[in-house]
């Protein structure tokens, strides 16, 4: 399978990545190749092998309900570009 | 009861499909140990998780699994005791992540059934299809600033239930029946407060049409965020009309995610979300695949309360109430609480009666709740004693419920203070019948002539006379022998 220019170009849209134009018929090639090589894993019969999700043999840990941590928001938005009044604020979002 | 368009060339039918978000009752998020409460101060209820800073790591919150649970065990539904947490990514403000911790093809709840209790008494099933647990966002606002949104993380990773139906529902009334009968479980269950008007319950509403007759699925429109059972009903209503008149045009309704104006009483078409369909689903390599046992899920259904659908089958077996008026009882579990404390040890039926018909035009005139109801549960159940035994008339004891709405006051006392008991002093009652008799000699030939409605008259003057409290059934028994012999 092959990918071209134009899929290249959503995909980068959807993870929010800015692509140059000139840069785009090189990756599409690269990630061909990748998408190649997950069709060589496809040959693989994997009827009734379930997925592996872990090397470890070991169930999701849970912790209790109990509020143990936020309340502190000056850390939380010391990293934001931009804030007022408790908020974050970003560029307009216009429904 | 079947809900049709009109078409050009033949009549239409809706076929809905709803997507109910539950936020759960827990203390803390789904990941995080910040805190759910709603209306703290912007951004205090958030961690470095819920903020999406690098290198943070989610960890699950037991309570918000066993919620799940016991909202899958409510709906009837499959528990799947394997399931798997997937990002479904989407660019928005207030997600930090950059997605959203969901599930996608291995949901926590499999098929279930609820079912819709209408407003003639009859009752329908619909398909569960599942239920998953999954983030809610956090809250942007437009309107501080010209240029700019704010945006709180309060609500950001506040863990939420998305329960999906089966295209089922054919009306605008079925849809809002499930939405009505889906509050009153979670509610039943203590899993989702149910308050739609503050968020904690959101529906999209899927709606398509097709011919009747027809069993194709046609391509749906999906309204996002729809926020009160009128608002879903007016959504259909739009949507349903506005889709058949796509047809009827020679055109084709396009997949597609729209908004619903409250104010117009329209829905349009939201074109900022074209991509947003392209969810790129895929398993989260910061979760293990969530597993329980078969014990966790007996130990939960254990103790599971009674249900709405358990307890109006108890009311109509046990107490011979109308499925209606079951039905009414049951919907809110504060209202079938209320009624079972009136009820207990005394005649249902009646208690039933004062309730619906008495009580319940009070609270709806005066925007009450039942829990604000100003006659408590015990004291309407004192009054129901004094009617039993014969303290008062059924008509002293409407006058007795006015009092109480008033003073707050207990009915025995009322009917002391006020003396109100019933006269069932026969010597007394013959007295004020001898007398009505004696007052009225043309309405004695009348009734002597056959008119025996002529005795409403007669008990009239005796009411009168006593204030009402004269005992209805001695009064009638004694005007008869005395008229007739």
């Amino acid at each position: 399978m092959s990918l071209d220019q134009d899929t290249v170009k959503n995909i980068a849209y959807l993870a929010r990545i800015r692509v140059e134009e000139d840069k785009l018929e090189p990756l599409a090639g690269e990630l061909s190749a990748i998408m190649g090589w997950i069709e060589q894993l496809q040959e693989l019969d994997t009827d009734g092998v379930e997925p592996m999700a872990s090397v470890v043999n070991v169930s999701l840990p849970q912790r209790k309900d109990v509020v143990n941590d936020g309340d502190c928001r000056d850390a939380v938005l010391k990293n934001a570009p931009d804030n007022e009044d408790g908020f974050y604020t970003v560029p307009k979002v216009v429904e | 009861m079947s809900y049709l368009i009109k078409g050009e060339t033949c009549d239409w039918e809706v076929v809905i499909g709803l997507e109910v978000h539950c936020q759960v009752i827990s203390e803390s998020k789904l990941f995080s140990g910040a805190s759910t409460l709603f209306g703290g101060e912007p951004n205090t209820h958030v961690s470095v998780v819920d903020a999406a800073m690098p290198g943070m790591l989610p960890v699950i919150n037991e309570e918000c699994v066993r919620q799940a649970i016991r909202t899958g065990l409510g709906l009837k539904a499959k528990i799947n005791k394997t399931s798997v947490f997937a990002r479904k990514n989407y660019f928005y403000a207030d997600l930090p992540q950059g997605y959203q911790i969901s599930q996608a093809d291995k949901p926590i709840v499999g098929a279930g059934t609820l079912t819709l209790d209408m407003p003639d008494g009859t009752s329908r099933d619909v398909g569960i299809e599942r239920l998953h647990l999954e983030q809610d966002a956090g809250k942007s606002m437009h309107d501080q600033d010209p240029k700019r949104s704010f945006i709180d993380l309060n609500r950001c990773g506040v863990a939420l239930m998305e329960v999906v139906s089966d295209p089922d529902m054919r009306s605008p009334e079925e849809a809002g029946a499930f939405v009505r009968k889906m509050r009153s479980i979670v509610r039943y269950l203590g899993t989702c407060d149910g308050n739609m008007d503050q968020g904690s319950m959101r529906c999209d509403v899927n709606v398509s049409v097709r011919p009747v007759g027809s069993d194709e699925l046609r391509t749906r429109a999906e309204t996002k965020n729809v926020n009160s059972v009128r608002f879903i009903m007016q959504v259909i209503e739009f949507e349903a009309k506005r889709q058949v008149g796509v047809y009827d045009n020679g055109g084709q309704v396009v997949q597609e995610t729209r908004l619903f104006d409250s104010k117009k009483i329209e829905t349009r078409s939201m074109r900022s979300k074209e991509n947003a369909h392209d969810y790129r689903y895929f398993p989260d390599p910061d979760l293990l695949p969530l597993i329980f046992t078969d014990e966790l899920i007996e130990e939960l259904k254990a103790e599971l309360p009674e249900l709405p659908d358990d307890r109006k089958n108890r009311y109509v077996g046990d107490f011979g109430l109308s499925p209606y008026d079951a039905g009414v009882l049951v919907a809110e579990k504060d209202t079938a609480t209320y009624f079972e404390a009136v009820a207990e040890g005394r005649d249902q039926k009646l208690a039933a009666n004062w309730v619906i018909n008495n009580l319940f035009g009070v609270l709806s005139d005066r925007s009450l709740s039942i829990t604000e109801s100003p006659i408590t549960a015990g004291h309407l159940g004192e009054l129901l004693d004094l009617i039993s035994d014969d303290t008062i008339s059924n008509k002293i004891a409407k006058d007795v419920f006015e009092v109480m709405l008033e003073t707050g006051e207990a009915p025995a006392k009322i009917v002391e203070d006020r003396g109100l008991k019933q006269i069932t002093d026969t010597g007394a009652i013959e007295a004020a019948v001898d007398a009505a008799i004696a007052a009225g000699p043309n309405q004695v030939e009348q009734y002597k002539g056959g008119n025996e409605k002529i005795l409403g008259w007669f008990v009239g003057q005796v009411m009168k006379a006593t204030q009402g409290k004269a005992n209805p059934g001695q009064v009638n028994k004694l005007l008869k022998e005395k008229l007739d012999g």
